[in-house]
């Protein structure tokens, strides 16, 4: 009869198989008090102390991130845990009625950020941080996107610039004489086109998030079109999606873009984000212009290619002088749950130009700190510049619309891009979704 | 002819099958073919996984198959090189093997007493114990992590044990009571008159004759929980990210900005060795016979 | 040792043993009662562990979300059947539905056919472990690694440019295509290649399910009918097929509900986009994405509502195999 029960048998020898293993996997247990007194130099002693967090960052962003906590590490004693993912929305969403939370997190948007205060989730940053030095440090910009009714809630850990328009300079160089406006672009584009079968490359398949990379274009299409006031009252609910400026922004994406694009809509809808800018660098070129955030650096073809000679930028041209300096931004908001002594002095240290300074200095990140400024190479310095010196300063509208207003823009986009819409019926749809969201 | 055909079964079952094998040239072009179609797409992606990420993006998996080759071990490399790879792995073996014991037990015993049990109400009840699979698992985690968390339970393997248990059971006692259910009358009530008690009877005869059910089981709950990151991610992750599984760590191969798809390949087939020896361990229960014939006809 | 490792053990060894322990316990307390008490205790106390942990971890969320689908967002306000109203009134939940329906059809008809087709038909050839191992290698891969795997198989480039996926590949070797296989709305293409993809996963569970049944046949049985000169379709037909209803009545059932939940598979590979969306990816987007707890509850009521009538059909059938068991 024995025998018969053999079937456990298999699961019983893993179990036996993996206690053989953790015994000579060492250093699996946490840190213990294994840090010398000694080693604790700052003003505080958090030795033992464990902060938890939860960010987007995983592998080498991840890496860069605890790079940056290191010294924090060694001055307390301190231990950060951290867990990286992108499900982070799902945990917070599950976490804020529960209240099973970590001590601090990456937050998906300001508007969620909103949320999660009005829930009395978030702890307030003012009598945390050094406020005084962090506004003067930090892009006014983006500490207003911290802020709820002028409490600072969130901070930014890193930040990124929209509205690069990229190109292969082998092509065409456009270096030191950059188009200043879209019709100049279009214009010059097309002109030193050569053998590119499209003017642009476009790719919006992101999986779960598909169609951001169009719901970008259209952000910048209209910043520079009517402006950051009107772009802060649409993404406010206070312009109609019906509106004219709306439908003009609408319909130069279609018109100028998607008309013009390697492979058509189709192809965009089917490309994946990190891989649309490969036609670049392709022989003969797919395309002559890319629009993409500072990211794309490393991603796709851009990995391993260098910056000013295999490909370079320029900022988003005007289509209206008097918006030209205005920059989109986004970024990687930070906020605070649980206000223990160790959270507050890693959040407290996490906002300071040499915390920073690190990260910035691995690469791959912009800095919101005016005083951090080790980038690595010449773009990323300008891009860098972009951020904390704009005199326009907006963020991705997308991430601050209310979530099912936000969700409707990147599924309109998607089925506007593969044609199955006209932009009128787009436009319809998405009012009919804005008068249920923001009446809430 | 039936009766002179049962003692030499053996031989007669071999002929038989030989018999069936010779006609059988379209048997085996349909299997082999099904075969074919159910293994492209993974064969691409084992390609895949060891090409370099520029190749895999910019030309098919099969132009990798002829030369000039330019195969790497690159893509293994780095999720091999993930920080926490090791004690994820250790954790995604300590969540899925109690995870898959204990339901497996606790729905013995109640397909048992649904199959071979009278009491009033019971189709109701087991309709409604198989109608809950239907609960959408998202739907349940709220109000779980809320009790966790007033357990003061929420982070722990225990939490994610009891959680994967609950989840598993309306399928696992669907399956075992349908398989018990077709067990013969006569087995049990044989054994009743000779005086064994249900528990008896339970461990002597329900058992043993549904193991190829009870393998299959196995797999079916050791697949789920092995390949779960939902439910670890919600329950554990803000609390106590150092017992995350394997999942977290694969899924965190894709940065926030979009690159590092190429590992996923490395990554899911390293991630798929495990359930696949599971599989191979189990299978040889669900070989004919192991039933001894009992399963009336 | 880790301290890990040791709740482990003990969890795989002792809770099994506490299990079997509280088994035999219950005989032995349910000495001191009636001999006539016995049977109408008994089974209860053999399904208490199983009833403590569904009515714990499935039953208690489910009854607060049929309560929270008559609530508004906060749960604060009683609301009556507003969210219903939402959901019948919305274009994308009826869109979503109808795709369900499709998800339900032929998912269901591929997997439990195919899985039939292929446990009978490797039950005759000598690889038959091999074969199975490939079939049910999808079952193996996680969700994510299975969307990249399509993604090779279903990517688009421009007509001209080399194609990529595998399928524009093979059939521009007939000079067709390319297809952008996920875009297309017309017959609801997309969404049937979203359902080739589930039905590759899980035909294997089908197989394995429908192949252990199979082993479970007296073989007595069919060498009997084919001495008496029965040909292998009819002993199939006659034999196997009566002796297996059950079995793909289960299959069947399972996979009903998996496609009534499916999600997973949409949710990484268009989203919805496209009018490819479901009802339980609607769901969860009302739940996690958007905070809507009375809309998210109302779906998650309407899936239960769904599968009532295959409830039934199942108490039907369960009375039949009873009766001649």
């Amino acid at each position: 009869m024995r025998s018969t029960y053999r079937f456990l048998a298999p699961l019983m020898v893993l179990g036996l198989l993996l206690a053989a293993c953790t015994a000579a996997t060492p250093g699996a247990s946490t840190a213990d008090g294994s840090q010398e007194p000694g080693a604790s130099q700052g003003e505080e002693d958090l030795t033992g102390a464990e902060v938890t967090v939860i960010g987007t960052w995983t592998d080498a962003e991840q890496e860069s991130f605890l790079a940056m906590v290191a010294p924090w590490e060694e001055q307390t004693g301190a231990t950060v845990k951290y867990q990286g993912t992108r499900s982070i929305n799902d945990i917070l969403a599950a976490g804020i009625p529960t209240g099973v939370l970590p001590d601090l997190a990456g937050l998906p948007g300001p508007g969620q950020m909103a949320e999660y205060v009005a829930a009395g989730a978030l702890k307030p940053l003012d009598d945390v941080l050094d406020i005084e030095t962090y506004v003067e440090e930090t892009s006014p910009g983006l500490v207003a996107l911290g802020q709820v009714d002028g409490v600072t809630y969130g901070t930014f850990i890193k930040s990124a610039v929209k509205g690069l328009i990229w190109y292969n300079p082998t092509l065409h160089d456009y270096a030191g004489s950059e188009p200043a406006t879209w019709d100049d672009l279009i214009a010059e584009g097309e002109a030193n086109q050569g053998d590119a079968e499209g003017l642009w490359c476009l790719g919006i398949e992101s999986g779960d998030a598909s169609g951001w990379p169009a719901t970008d274009w259209i952000e910048e299409i209209l910043l520079h079109q009517a402006g950051p006031d009107v772009y802060n009252q649409w993404w406010a609910g206070e312009v109609a999606w019906t509106d004219p400026a709306i439908q003009t922004a609408f319909e130069t994406f279609m018109n100028d873009v998607v008309a013009n694009t390697y492979g058509g809509g189709t192809t965009a809808v089917a490309t994946k984000f990190d891989l649309a800018g490969d036609p670049l660098f392709a022989s003969p070129p797919g395309c002559a212009l890319f629009h993409q955030a500072s990211f794309i650096t490393g991603l796709g073809a851009f990995v391993g290619k260098t910056a000013g000679t295999d490909y370079n930028a320029f900022p988003f041209p005007a289509f209206n002088d008097e918006f030209a300096t205005a920059v989109e931004g986004a970024g990687d908001l930070f906020g605070m749950f649980h206000d223990t002594p160790a959270a507050k002095s890693l959040m407290r240290y996490l906002v300071t130009a040499d915390a920073q300074d690190i990260w910035v200095a691995r690469g791959g990140a912009l800095s919101a700190n005016k005083n951090a400024t080790s980038y690595p190479d010449d773009i990323s310095t300008l891009m860098g510049g972009m951020i904390t010196g704009a005199e326009q300063f907006v963020f991705d509208a997308s991430d601050q619309m209310p979530t099912a207003m936000g969700a409707a823009f990147l599924s309109h986009l998607v089925s506007l891009t593969a044609g199955s819409e006209t932009v009128e019926e787009a436009l319809a749809e998405l009012q009919t979704v804005a008068d249920d969201a923001y009446s809430e | 002819m039936t009766a002179a055909a049962t003692p030499i079964e053996q031989p007669v079952r071999k002929q038989s099958r030989l018999r069936r094998m010779r006609g059988g040239v379209g048997l085996h072009v349909v299997v082999i073919g099904l075969i074919i179609i159910w293994a492209i797409p993974t064969f691409g992606l084992l390609v895949n996984s060891f090409r370099p990420a520029a190749d895999a993006n910019s030309t098919g998996w099969w132009v990798g198959l002829f030369p000039p080759y330019h195969f790497t071990f690159e893509n293994y490399a780095h999720v091999l090189g993930q920080s926490n790879i090791a004690t994820n792995f250790m954790n995604s073996l300590i969540i899925s093997i109690p995870a898959t014991v204990i339901p497996i037990f606790v729905a013995a015993f109640a397909a048992y007493a649904f199959s071979w049990m009278e009491f009033p109400g019971r189709n109701i009840l087991f309709v409604v114990v198989v109608g809950l699979l239907v609960v959408p698992l998202q739907a349940t985690l709220i109000p779980i992590l809320k009790l966790f968390a007033t357990w003061g339970i929420a982070g722990t393997f225990l939490a994610v044990w009891l959680a994967h248990t609950g989840y598993g059971l309306p399928f696992a006692i669907y399956l075992l009571r349908n398989f018990m259910g077709s067990l013969p009358k006569e087995v049990f009530e044989s054994a009743a008159i000779d005086g064994a008690s249900p528990v008896t009877s339970f461990f002597r005869l329900a058992i043993p004759m549904s193991v190829p059910a009870i393998a299959a089981l196995a797999i079916f709950q050791f697949l789920f929980v092995w390949n779960d990151l939902l439910v670890a991610l919600i329950y554990m992750s803000a609390v106590n990210p150092d017992n995350l599984p394997l999942t977290v760590s694969i899924a965190g191969l894709v940065t926030s900005t979009g690159g590092g798809s190429e590992f996923l390949g490395a990554a899911a087939f390293l991630s798929m060795l495990l359930p696949l020896a599971v599989f191979f361990a189990l299978q040889r229960y669900f070989v004919r016979g192991i039933v001894g014939g009992s399963v009336k006809g | 040792m880790d301290e890990r490792v040791i709740t482990a053990i003990i969890a795989v060894v002792g809770v099994p043993a506490v299990l079997v322990a509280y088994i035999w316990g219950t005989e032995q307390a349910l000495r001191v009662v009636p001999e006539k008490m016995k049977p109408r205790i008994r089974p209860w106390l053999w399904m208490l562990p199983a009833l403590a942990f569904l009515g714990l971890f499935l039953l208690y969320p489910m009854i607060g979300t049929i309560i929270a689908s008559f609530q508004n967002t906060l749960g604060t306000v009683w609301v009556g059947l507003e969210n219903y109203e939402w959901f019948l009134g919305s274009n994308d939940a009826l869109s979503a539905l109808k795709n369900n329906v499709l998800w339900l059809i032929f998912l269901t008809l591929f997997t439990v056919g195919f899985g039939l087709l292929i446990a009978v038909f490797v039950d005759r050839v000598r690889y038959e472990s091999v074969a199975k191992s490939l079939i049910f290698l999808p079952l193996a891969i996680s969700m994510v690694a299975a969307g990249v795997i399509w993604l090779y198989m279903y990517q688009y480039k421009p007509p001209g440019a080399v194609q990529t996926g595998t399928l524009n590949a093979a059939i521009g070797v007939f000079g067709l295509g390319p297809i952008p296989w996920l875009q297309v709305e017309d017959f609801s293409v997309n969404t049937f290649m979203l359902i080739i993809v589930m039905t590759w996963m899980w035909t294997g569970f089908g197989m394995v399910i429908i192949s252990a049944a199979l082993k479970g046949i007296n073989p007595e049985l069919l060498e009997a009918a084919r001495v008496d000169g029965a040909n292998e379709w009819q002993v199939f037909k006659g034999i196997i097929f009566p002796l297996l209803v059950p079995t793909l009545v289960v299959v069947g059932t399972t996979m009903v509900i998996t496609a009534l939940k499916a999600f997973d598979i949409v949710f990484t590979m268009t989203s919805g986009n496209l009018n490819t969306d479901v009802i339980a990816n609607l769901m969860y987007k009302e739940m996690f994405r958007v905070g809507e707890f009375g809309r998210a509850s109302a779906i998650a009521v309407v899936l239960l509502v769904a599968i009532v009538p295959i409830m039934f059909f199942n108490i039907g059938r369960f009375r039949a195999q009873e009766a001649v068991r």
